[in-house]
């Protein structure tokens, strides 16, 4: 089971301003371990940030993503209290929910 | 034939050549679907990927910028931050020219979200970072050369 996604969301003036780190080794299937054998891909494709219905933000990922994924980004609308929902989905189909309050 | 086989081979009906190097085992089936179902993500060139994106005709714009380091020592997470200042963002990509797939995002950036955003990549060695972005329907592209000492995919 994937570990929690570490957001912050912080609204200042109408702007939320989103920070957030995806715990995920985002194999690229370039590696190799100690043995010489090839690592297998295993990395996040999909990420959504939903404001109660309203997706904020989609971001579609390949392997070249660093390892536990940053992502800093700002949208409009939303009020301290009110919630986002993150969601991602990697290349094995696993899949993680986590949601946060605004701040 | 082992069963393993048999639900590769069913996982990779349809997908020709994707399918076809699943069931050779050199992609995983999930890999071949998201693939599929992904353009441009499976590129194996700068051309190539922003071509399946539609982007071949992107053009240089002084009002996206794209910030990146002049020498990343740590190549597995350098961080790159895009701004789109044209009206009617809502799509941006950032692709690495010299990794084995070099579209490495794709985000969204729906009505009411800024056209901007910061994340950190992999660089297999030293190579230009590529923003592009779709605004009203056209793609404009910079570009910013990123010197790698350690690379970050080894």
């Amino acid at each position: 089971m994937a570990n929690p996604m570490r957001i912050r969301a912080d609204v200042r003036d109408g702007v939320t301003d989103v920070r957030m780190q995806i715990p995920h080794p985002m194999e690229s299937g370039q590696r190799k371990d100690d043995k010489g054998a090839i690592i297998p891909a295993h990395f996040i494709t999909q990420l959504e940030i939903r404001h109660g219905e309203r997706l904020v933000f989609g971001a579609e990922f390949g392997p070249s993503v660093s390892a536990n994924p940053f992502l800093r980004f700002r949208f409009k609308g939303a009020a301290a209290g009110d919630r986002l929902v993150a969601r991602w989905v990697d290349s094995r189909g696993e899949s993680r929910s986590d949601e946060v309050a605004i701040t | 034939m082992d069963q393993k086989r048999r639900q590769l081979l069913h996982a990779a009906g349809g997908l020709g050549v994707l399918g076809l190097l699943a069931t050779a085992g050199l992609i995983s089936p999930a890999q071949a679907r998201a693939a599929a179902a992904r353009p441009g993500f499976d590129a194996r060139e700068l051309n190539a990927a922003l071509a399946a994106l539609g982007a071949q005709d992107a053009g240089a714009s002084s009002d996206l910028s794209l910030t990146a380091p002049d020498i990343a020592e740590v190549a597995n997470a350098v961080s790159v931050e895009v701004k789109s200042r044209l009206p009617g963002t809502d799509r941006i990509a950032i692709l690495v020219e010299k990794n084995p797939f070099p579209l490495a995002a794709v985000f969204s950036i729906p009505e009411g979200t800024q056209p901007e955003v910061i994340t950190r990549l992999k660089m297999a060695q030293s190579a230009d970072v590529v923003a592009l972005v779709r605004a009203n329907g056209r793609f404009h592209i910079a570009r910013k050369a990123v010197i790698v000492t350690i690379s970050g995919c080894g």
